[in-house]
């Protein structure tokens, strides 16, 4: 304890405390953080009786230090004395959860929620409801918000009339006047509702949840929406009907469209909330409206949902429902006027075939992916082309290649390296799913371009898609198509392009292995040493660095060590530098 | 010429000892410098009351912000409502640079606007013509004492001599009040920023600039959505620009924003993410007799503000004032002379330059009255349940303490009567463009160029 131990260790946490107080934001911050070594020296009695006080008042202090204590006291009930003094810890986090920043609040409610857990039932009521009562009816919006999240842990461990006592403040905060507090209640309401009686969440609950969803401001109406999945998710079947969906059907169809967004990002949680009869009757309407929004966004939120949606729906329905009512809302989107709308639609579209099945794949589907590769907008064609290997399961690339290489060839042509780059990307899986043979044909061309693009992050990518195939389709076939003219680009009069060679070199040398490493490429590097530019001949130093592990240890000895030691000696130092680099690493010293 | 049934209130003054309204303003106090010649950093460029009115804060071409705090009741001096002191004074912006433009950025504060309260800090939104920051201003009455290695002084306490830890302890100080920056909401704006205001959802504000507005959380400062773009693909084909813009004081999903040729367009936020679209576009049709070189410039609206209760708007354009509601678009329900007699010299206020000044406008807290700003140092108080008006003179002559207001008149042609002021001898350097009311007292301040003066109704 304090006192007995002398001077040497009580220094360093006499500086911690007094750094507490520090000019330097840094310093006080490094201090908050070993709260817990200061809070074990002074010991329990002191920590609560001194130390706790303070810190109580250090409320001025900067964001990121309040920050850190709400976090540290969280886990500070050992350091009080165990769960029997845990409501020591209750002041200090009050005024913290009274501050104007967001997440110093979110943070204390958050320690609040976790130390409630370590009081006793007694504590509870006693210290912990009182705490949330004050919060609760305080003057200042900010302590009032702090409230709402914390309701939902004390409710299942108080008696019943401290139940019914907490319900009613609830109650209040719901209807309070300014919207800060509203919002903050809507969104504790699912998750208050879950720790309520279903009699109370029936009678206390659902008018709650209806005013709320019917607020005058468009901010607290959407947060209401998510509390309404998770209310419907408590309630029976047969309750859904009278006492959440009419206020879901109005969100559904309200006048502001960030709430009709809301129900458009949460719908597949509805779906599985309110189960398949309501799907049917209901939500299949609603969601044909979401997709015909007269604004994008909520279209795009929709679409975003189409693969989804559908895979939910009941399976002895799902194949009419689509064909008869999601697929015509679908169509239209193909064509629709925003980009986001239809790049956001092409990233799930495809999945829809394995839902459908071949037939109505070749039918309904295709058209549609077709005319989202002839899209102007690249990403649309790019969200289409990531995700073939859907397609490819049910009917196979072959339908669809004819329509896909001008695709491909324009995205890889693309003015905006981005989508050339987002383009190479894709190349393994579209070449393990179009086969070598049409790989071949069509698109080595194309990935051979890219390796003397003028973008280096292209020529990079183009780099490690070599390997990528190389590992696909093998080494013989690298031997045959790729490695030759890899290797031709060594004798390029752009010295760029000379060293793309070296880098594809580097990146092929392991997948191809030992044999055509040392016959096909090494030669090549070794050449390449003598070249004028020192770029390229430092290159050349770390492209023997890289593969001499691939090498055996004759060649390593009989043809890289010469080169090496001459390279050391070269004139240009950081050629010098990778040359010695490169011996050290491959132990040719 | 305007409609017959409003000229016969509008010069409707009543004799002297008297008001345009029922009101007497008398002069309560005045702030800034005294002597003549003007720093130009000193002019102060707006005037705001926070929402309880307890707090009344000016910013300046030197891009400061003073806050003036009213003093607690006085018994003794019951009848004598309480004074405003300097609260806090902070530099909220400093000049700038733009090197890619190569362009200066000036500090003056062209708006300030208030949080709602949410806790016992106060918050408000400054901004200059690019740069919006987010302050706090709280208050500080406690510091901590006792250091273990060293005294309160500062002198090093010999480390051999520490047998105990000490914790610090907070104790009572001064009062200290602190203006921090809590957040700087930067490079949205291409031009400058003319208006910002803050959504009745406490949580989002716009800000507007001459074609753009944008809506922005209160805690992010990284992104903004532009709801209003009215930029042309080629920009000479622009024919006007945006002049100001608020939004409802209620409807969260409700903004207003004025433009250069005189129309208010009203945009609902729920019916689509881009407001480019407006829902309701208030203006009234020419008057064809009227028309001049001017008619455009001094149509254009310098200031737009909501009623209290957000059924009505006010425009100020260069020569009057105009109450529009909310549910009629095709012309304002009441318009007022502001200086008519202007109508006569609008060339040679051309050629100085002062056609293009921006007359702001507001509201007293019933809505009752409105308050602009004229040249000569004068303003005009309308009021609107009596159709009566009056012109008072913030002036260094009336200046005694709770000296009555006397309502000046200005002769607009044919015989200068007794007490009239003739048109020629007003002073076109001395103009109040910033006013404001107490949201709920008859306190107002009103800025001449450097100095600001509060007034207050005479209580008998």
């Amino acid at each position: 304890m304090a006192g007995a131990e002398g001077d040497d260790s009580l220094y360093p946490i006499a500086v911690l405390i007094d750094e507490l107080r520090n000019e330097d934001v840094q310093l006080r911050l490094n201090s908050i953080k070993k709260l817990s070594t200061i809070a074990l020296a002074l010991g329990v009695e002191r920590t609560r009786t001194e130390l706790l006080p303070f810190l109580t008042d250090t409320i001025y202090d900067e964001d990121e230090v309040l920050l850190a204590l709400a976090e540290q006291l969280g886990s500070f009930t050992v350091l009080v004395g165990g769960p029997e003094f845990v409501h020591n810890l209750l002041p200090p986090l009050e005024s913290l959860a009274t501050v104007e920043e967001t997440v110093v609040r979110d943070k204390a409610v958050e320690s609040l929620r976790k130390i409630s857990q370590e009081h006793s039932p007694v504590d509870l009521e006693v210290h912990f409801v009182p705490l949330v009562k004050r919060l609760a009816s305080g003057d200042w919006f900010t302590s009032r918000t702090s409230a709402c999240g914390l309701f939902s842990v004390c409710y299942p461990r108080v008696s019943s009339s401290v139940k019914a006592d907490i319900r009613q403040h609830f109650r209040t905060l719901c209807s309070d006047d300014t919207p800060m507090v509203r919002r903050a209640a809507a969104s504790k309401l699912g998750e208050f509702a879950k720790v309520l009686e279903l009699d109370y969440v029936k009678s206390d609950i659902i008018p709650l949840f209806t005013a709320l969803a019917s607020d005058e401001q468009d901010s607290v109406r959407l947060l209401a929406v998510e509390a309404g999945v998770s209310i419907a998710t408590l309630l029976p079947q047969e309750d859904l009907e009278a006492l959440v969906m009419a206020t879901l059907r109005q969100a559904a169809e309200d006048k502001s469209w960030r709430v009709r967004y809301m129900v458009a990002d949460k719908f597949s949680e509805l779906q599985k909330a309110v189960g398949p009869e309501i799907t049917k009757t209901d939500l299949v309407p609603a969601f044909q409206n979401l997709l015909k929004d007269c604004e994008a966004e909520v279209r795009a939120a929709a679409a975003n949902k189409v693969k989804v949606f559908c895979e939910n729906l009941p399976e002895d329905s799902r194949e009419t429902i689509i064909m008869t009512h999601i697929l015509p809302c679908v169509k239209e989107l193909v064509s629709d006027t925003n980009q986001h709308v239809k790049s956001a639609l092409a990233s799930v579209i495809m999945s829809l075939s394995t839902i459908l099945g071949k037939d109505n794949t070749v039918e309904h589907l295709l058209p549609l992916f077709l005319v989202q590769l002839k899209d102007e907008c690249p990403e649309v064609r790019l969200n289409i082309i990531s995700n073939l290997d859907c397609v490819n399961e049910v009917i196979g690339i072959r339908q669809l290649s004819q329509s896909l290489l001008p695709a491909i060839v324009e995205l890889a042509e693309d003015a905006k390296w981005r989508v050339r780059l987002a383009i190479i990307e894709y190349m393994p899986l579209l070449a393990g799913q179009l086969g070598v043979e049409f790989f071949d044909e069509k698109l080595n061309s194309l990935c051979m371009a890219w390796l003397i693009d003028h973008v280096f992050a292209i020529r990079e990518a183009a780099t490690c898609n070599l390997m990528k195939l190389v590992e696909k389709f093998g080494a013989v076939w690298a031997q045959n198509t790729i490695v030759p003219k890899v290797l031709g680009m060594a004798n390029d009069s752009n010295y760029l392009h000379r060293m793309t060679t070296l880098f594809c070199i580097n990146a092929l040398s392991e997948v191809c292995g030992q044999e055509i490493t040392t016959k096909h490429m090494l030669p090549v590097v070794l050449k390449m040493s003598t070249d004028q530019v020192a770029n390229v001949r430092f290159n050349v130093a770390r492209s023997l660095q890289k593969i001499g592990p691939v090498l055996d240890s004759s060649a390593l000895q009989a043809e890289v060590k010469p080169v090496l030691e001459k390279l050391a000696t070269d004139q240009d130092m950081d050629v010098k530098y990778f040359a010695l680099e490169a011996i050290s690493v491959l132990a040719l010293a | 010429m305007w409609p017959v049934t409003k000229c016969n209130w509008r010069f409707v003054v009543s004799g002297a000892g008297g008001g345009g309204n029922d009101v007497q303003w008398c002069f309560s106090q005045v702030k800034g410098a005294i002597d003549d010649d003007v720093a130009e950093a000193d002019i102060i460029s707006t005037v705001e009351f926070n929402h309880s009115g307890e707090l009344l804060a000016t910013g300046d071409k030197g891009g400061r912000v003073v806050i003036f705090q009213q003093e607690t009741e006085n018994k003794s001096q019951s009848q004598f409502r309480s004074e405003y002191n300097v609260y806090s004074t902070f530099q909220s912006h400093e000049p700038e640079f733009d090197y890619l433009k190569s362009l200066e950025i000036e500090e003056k504060i062209n708006k300030i606007r208030w949080l709602p309260q949410k806790n016992a800090a106060q918050f408000l939104l400054s901004t200059n013509d690019k740069t919006i920051k987010l302050w706090k201003i709280s208050e500080r009455d406690k510091r901590p004492e006792g250091y273990n290695l060293k005294e309160e002084d500062g002198r090093y306490r010999d480390a051999a001599t520490i047998t105990t830890l000490r914790v610090p302890v907070f104790r009572p100080m001064d009062l200290m009040v602190e203006a921090s920056p809590r957040r700087v909401f930067a490079n949205a704006h291409t031009y400058h920023i003319n208006s910002i205001s803050v959504n009745s959802d406490n949580e989002t504000y716009l800000s507007a600039d001459d074609l753009r507005i944008n809506l922005w959380h209160l805690e992010i400062t990284d992104r903004s959505f532009n709801i209003v773009d009215i930029k042309p693909a080629n920009m000479e084909e622009l024919t006007e620009v945006i002049t100001a813009a608020e939004f409802h004081p209620h409807q969260c999903n409700t903004f207003v924003y004025s433009s250069s040729k005189g129309t208010i367009r009203l945009c609902d936020m729920r019916a689509s993410a881009l407001c480019d679209k407006h829902s309701k576009l208030f203006e009234e049709p020419e008057d064809p007799s009227n028309r001049s070189f001017f008619s455009e410039i001094i149509s254009s609206i310098s200031d737009v503000k909501f009623s209290h209760n957000g059924r009505y708007m006010m425009t100020r354009d260069y020569l009057s004032v105009k109450i529009w509601d909310l549910n009629m678009e095709n012309r304002p329900v009441e318009t007022y002379q502001v200086h008519e007699y202007l109508r006569s010299k609008l060339c040679s206020l051309y050629e100085n330059d002062c056609i293009f000044d921006k007359f702001e406008c507001c509201w007293n807290g019933n809505d009752s009255v409105v308050m602009t700003g004229s040249y000569n140092n004068f303003f005009r108080m309308l009021d609107r349940s009596q159709r009566r008006d009056v012109t008072l003179e913030a002036s260094r002559e009336s200046c005694k303490p709770r000296q009555v207001l006397k309502p000046r008149r200005v002769c607009a042609g044919g015989k200068r009567k007794k007490d009239e002021i003739s048109v020629d001898s007003l002073d076109f350097n001395k103009k109040i463009l910033h006013t404001a009311w107490h949201p709920q007292e008859n306190i107002i301040a009103v800025a001449t160029t450097n100095n600001l003066y509060i007034f207050q109704e005479k209580v008998n």
